[in-house]
């Protein structure tokens, strides 16, 4: 009865996950053993120094890589063991995604990015919620203009809006700021957070930017594969020394 | 530079297999058309050569040949080949011997009265026995020459067919009733005409002489010389002996088998340069491809070839880094290409001459180093020209570009100028095929064909839109999301989208180009026969030669023919001029065809008066009614003959027709030097009415009525239908086959583009699969935007194709009247369905590999 009462409260979670590349010699543990659930309407942002795991956790959470053992959970369904269809259609209804280089279509104008998910599950469109995503990263006056025709930022931001457009349980953000200007990622990271107090979004963001981390509600800190600290309501100076210390241990031993 | 572009060559060994197959096959085709025809141009030089080993000089009479096959012997005063000049030659110092030849036609009957083997090859001759009783030139396999008149000896290949044992009674037919003959011996023969296909009967020389010519005349006379002779010396000897006022051609052996080497080298020659035409369409459409793989490599290489840039490479290095690795991949696949044309050479003679028994000769494969500069110098030379401009727009690559980002600038160049040029083309070519088809002008609709073509290709990236987006809602309706996309990704880059389809336009053209002619003639020659020829039956030789006077008469008297005509052409000297005459049966002709008259009535025929056709004779003056002729007839009797009505242009019969009552007593050539030369004058065809039509019963009257002569073929009009249906029919096949090719070519080349598009957006494919497209999904976009594609090379080859057709159409038309163009719908929905299907095809590996990209490297791909 534990694990209903804890899937109202989490979006999703994992429970001892494990991931393992290569064996023999080259056998690397990107992810050991790993227990952590990511709260409903809340932003989270995982960090960590660059191999500490941080990306591999988000790619098995969000049904992109398979664990090596141990489970992951959207909402209240298990990933582990579901066939490629079931993740292709869990990722298309349940999970929203931002990645670090834009990645929206060419071909089609902003809108039609947006809608894009929709468009592939043949789902019509929930419009007043479209438009409030829409309003909120304040597109309106550019979804006709393709991709080329927008900035960075923009871009990123029909990249989020299309994340949030099919009201997913959750939304997965790979150091969305990582090609922007600190302005422009500023814009974006706003969004993310308005997303979640305003709209009561879940989202879960990938980052080795302090200050990026300090718009979460919550940072929890990856080292060799293992959640070693969270932090609550971050500051940047705060995450800033806790990665500091991390630096320091990483040099001592 | 040269080593980068080695390491690059490695580098996209799979992206270049596409490219590097579809120089291949091109260069194949040459070097497969090259090695064939070499090889069969040898085999039948040296069996040519074996057919002269024994003769030193050969003396041949044209006259006999015309005499036999009734081409019209009218010189009756010129001495003939004699025995006596025989044994003058025979006697001459240089001579061994002189052998007296007779050639002719003989058709042979099998056991059910059919002809064996081909109307046209069917050869007649005399056995000449020498001191042992057998005849050198085609040596006995079994029993023993033929001695008497009512003797025969047969080949070998003809007695099999047949199923002929020596003793057995054999039908034989020349151009009169049939002949039943016991068979005597079975010969061999090296005989080309017979090994092709052909068949020979040998008679003792007196029976050959009397069917063919007369008593003691022959065709040819052959001579071996004694040793020591040389043969120039003895072709002098023999001109001296020959008749005062001869027109025989003399020759030595060698002469004479230099010559037909010489026929034989063009006959090849023509046979390679027709087949190496589809070989070049199929490189042609090999250079699309390989322009679109380089432009589509140079443009992924953008970060790769800017830094090189950037490191102090000058421009000219960059692209001649870029036409090394054309030259390299052009080489490696012209030698393939070599290597598989040899194969397909050997293939397609064992093919021709062991499994299917052409007759054609066997020999050892010859790959001349011609043939193996020409297949390599092509293969190099089409991926150089290919490569040549994405090699100049790589060295315009600024080296400021190796610094941006990763993604690559959606910018593009206008179309502007290029639709300019392509219209004007395109214009430029409609009206030169418009002016070439009104004036009958072949070089203007070729050459307006070629530039429409050219124009169309240019314009192709314009019309891309339009016409994909005629298919898109039937897409977006049956597919969703993945038949939008499709459509996008085929219209987001329109050059590399028009020369995929390009490639494929070229041989869908052709292909409904000759389709919609074909279909066109046949209807033409099916109007044409159903209007113009009321007969029920036509009765003519399988091979053209004239058929015996007495046909004529026995057709008539048989059961259930209400009228017939003869159809009989005898050449009339008129002054200097010869002129022939059509004798037809003037009170029946009118009911057989239809003759329709420009001026005066038909029935002037009945009159014995002639009826002419006007501009059929170039250069000389028409006849205009009421002109008076007088005319030398064959026999040298003289007459005049009066115009009693000109014929119009679409009578069912033009020419000079006159009344066969009155030219037939004159038909026969006056008595010559020696015997009555032209016994075998004779009838072109004799058409038949029946009295109820046509029926198998009256087919077989008129069949007993010729005495059941194989080479007598009885046709109802339904028979020349199907028979000219089926020419065309077979024709189109060889076509089809031959530019099929080019399809294939084509085919790799949306394989090419397709695979090269999924790599070049796998990072969409990513983020698609991560959003949520299933692999389904993915793989059903890759294969509708191949689908557009083909649709769009097929929709534009179909319209093109039926253009030309038109054209040509119009240059048909004056030896076709009443040819209409005709577009036959089934067909060409067939062949837009056949571009869809290998649409689909062509997309099956590309999807694969689309629906597999593994999400995560796909997304972070550079």
């Amino acid at each position: 009865m534990t694990m209903t009462a804890t899937a109202v409260h989490a979006a999703a979670g994992a429970t001892g996950l494990s991931k393992v590349y290569g064996e023999g010699e080259t056998r690397v543990v990107a992810l050991d053993q790993v227990t952590v659930e990511f709260r409903r309407g809340e932003f989270t942002a995982i960090m960590g120094p660059s191999g500490s795991g941080k990306s591999t956790l988000m790619h098995c959470m969000a049904g992109l890589d398979t664990a090596t053992s141990g489970s992951t959970r959207i909402g209240g369904t298990e990933l582990v063991g579901l066939p490629d269809k079931a993740l292709t259609k869990l990722r298309r209804d349940q999970i929203g995604f931002v990645f670090q280089a834009f990645n929206l279509l060419p071909t089609l104008n902003a809108l039609e990015n947006i809608t894009l998910p929709m468009d592939i599950a043949g789902r019509k469109v929930d419009q007043a919620w479209l438009d409030r995503v829409v309003d909120t990263v304040g597109l309106s006056g550019r979804l006709t203009h393709r991709p080329s025709q927008l900035s960075g930022g923009q871009q990123q931001r029909v990249a989020c809006a299309r994340a949030l457009a099919s009201r997913p349980e959750i939304v997965f953000a790979d150091e969305p700021t990582g090609n922007l200007d600190s302005r422009s990622g500023g814009e974006i990271l706003s969004f993310l957070r308005n997303s979640v107090r305003e709209l009561g979004q879940t989202v879960v963001m990938v980052t080795h930017d302090p200050v990026a981390a300090s718009y979460a509600d919550r940072v929890i800190f990856l080292a060799d594969g293992r959640l070693v600290d969270e932090l609550t309501m971050p500051t940047a100076d705060s995450v800033l020394d806790r990665m500091r210390r991390f630096d320091a241990k990483g040099r001592t031993s | 530079m040269y080593r980068t572009a080695l390491r690059n060559v490695l580098a996209h060994k799979a992206r270049l297999l596409m490219t590097t197959l579809a120089v291949l096959l091109g260069t194949a085709f040459v070097a497969g058309t090259l090695v064939f025809t070499d090889t069969l141009g040898s085999a039948m030089k040296s069996q040519n050569a074996k057919s002269y080993t024994d003769i030193a000089v050969t003396v041949s009479d044209p006259e006999s040949a015309r005499s036999i096959y009734g081409s019209g012997g009218t010189d009756s005063s010129a001495p003939v080949l004699t025995e006596d000049v025989r044994r003058k030659i025979a006697a001459l110092p240089g001579a061994a011997d002189a052998r007296g030849v007779v050639s002719g036609f003989a058709g042979i009957a099998d056991q059910h009265g059919r002809l064996i083997g081909d109307g046209f090859s069917t050869t007649g001759t005399n056995y000449v026995p020498g001191p042992d009783g057998s005849d050198a030139r085609y040596p006995l396999v079994e029993g023993r020459g033929p001695t008497g008149s009512g003797e025969v000896a047969l080949d070998s290949r003809t007695a099999q067919k047949g199923g002929f044992k020596v003793g057995d009674t054999v039908r034989v037919a020349v151009n009169g009733p049939v002949m039943q003959l016991k068979l005597t011996g079975i010969v061999h023969t090296n005989d080309p005409r017979v090994s092709a296909g052909g068949s020979l009967a040998a008679f003792d020389t007196a029976t050959a002489q009397s069917l063919y010519l007369s008593p003691g005349r022959f065709s040819e006379v052959d001579i071996r010389s004694r040793p020591g002779t040389d043969d120039a010396a003895l072709l002098t000897q023999v001109k001296g002996a020959l008749p005062a006022g001869n027109d025989f051609s003399a020759q030595t052996g060698r002469q004479l088998a230099q010559d037909q080497d010489k026929m034989i080298a063009e006959a090849t020659k023509g046979m390679s340069q027709a087949l190496l035409v589809f070989a070049g369409i199929s490189l042609f459409v090999g250079i699309f491809i390989i322009a679109n793989t380089f432009t589509m490599l140079v443009a992924q290489r953008t970060r790769e070839l800017a830094l090189l840039r950037a490191v102090g490479a000058s421009r000219k290095q960059i692209t001649r880094s870029v036409l090394a690795e054309a030259v390299l991949i052009g080489a490696i696949a012209s030698v393939a290409g070599l290597l598989a044309g040899t194969g397909i050479a050997a293939g397609l003679q064992w093919l021709l001459i062991s499994a299917m028994d052409t007759g054609l000769p066997d020999g050892p494969l010859v790959i001349a180093p011609a043939t193996v500069l020409t297949a390599v110098g092509t293969g190099v030379l089409v991926t150089v020209l290919a490569a040549w401009l994405p090699a100049r727009r790589a060295s315009r690559i600024s080296p400021v570009a190796a610094m941006s980002s990763g993604d690559q600038p959606a910018t593009q160049k206008s179309l502007l100028l290029r639709n300019a040029i392509g219209a004007v083309l395109a214009l430029a070519g409609l009206g030169a095929l418009a002016a070439g088809s009104a004036s009958k002008a072949t070089g203007l609709v070729a050459a307006g064909a070629g530039v429409v073509l050219l124009g169309v290709f240019v314009l192709t990236p314009l019309l891309s839109r339009p016409l994909i987006a005629l298919f898109t809602p039937l897409l977006r309706r049956l597919y969703g999301m993945p038949g939008k996309l499709a459509r996008e990704n085929a219209l987001r880059n329109p050059r590399r989208t028009a020369a995929t389809a390009s490639a494929l336009t070229i041989g869908v053209t052709l292909i409904t180009g000759l389709t919609v002619i074909g279909a066109s003639v046949n209807q033409a020659v099916d109007k044409a026969s159903a209007t113009d020829l009321t007969a029920d039956y036509t009765v003519a030789m399988a091979n053209f030669s004239v058929l015996s006077s007495d046909v004529g008469t026995q057709i008539a008297k048989a059961p259930g023919v209400s009228a017939s005509s003869v159809q009989r052409s005898v050449s009339v000297r008129v002054g200097d001029d010869t002129k022939w005459l059509t004798g037809v049966n003037a009170d029946t002709i009118g009911s057989l065809v239809k003759l329709k008259m420009q001026e005066g009535s038909a029935d002037a025929l009945k009159h014995g008066q002639l009826l002419v056709s006007q501009g059929g004779d170039p250069g000389t003056q028409d006849l205009k009614l009421g002109d008076t002729l007088a005319v030398t007839y064959p026999d040298g009797t003289a007459g005049r003959l009066t115009v009693g009505g000109v014929l119009a242009s679409d009578s069912g019969l033009t020419g000079t027709l006159a009344p066969d009552a009155l030219i037939a007593p004159h038909s026969k050539p006056a008595a010559g030097a020696v015997g009555a030369a032209g016994a075998m004058a004779g009838l072109d065809k004799v058409l038949v009415k029946g009295e109820h039509g046509p029926s198998a019963q009256l087919k077989q009257a008129l069949t007993d009525a010729t005495g059941g002569n194989p080479l007598i073929t009885v046709k109802s009009q339904q028979d020349l239908r199907d028979e000219s249906r089926q020419m065309i029919t077979s024709m189109l096949n060889i076509m089809y086959g031959l530019l099929g090719m080019s399809v294939v070519v084509a085919v790799l080349g949306v394989v090419n583009t397709m695979a090269m598009s999924v790599f070049e957006r796998r990072r969409e494919i990513g983020m698609l699969r991560a959003i949520g497209l299933d692999r389904r999904g993915v793989r059903r976009t890759v294969r509708l935007e191949s689908l557009l594609i083909s649709l769009l090379g097929g929709v534009l080859g179909i319209g093109l194709g039926v253009l030309i057709a038109w054209a040509a159409n119009g240059l048909l038309r004056s030896s076709l009247p009443g040819l209409e163009l005709v577009v036959p719908p089934l067909q060409l929905a067939g062949f837009l369905l056949a571009a869809a299907v290998i649409g689909l095809l062509a997309a099956l590996w590309p999807a694969r590999r689309a629906a597999r990209l593994d999400i995560l490297d796909s997304i972070k791909a550079a």
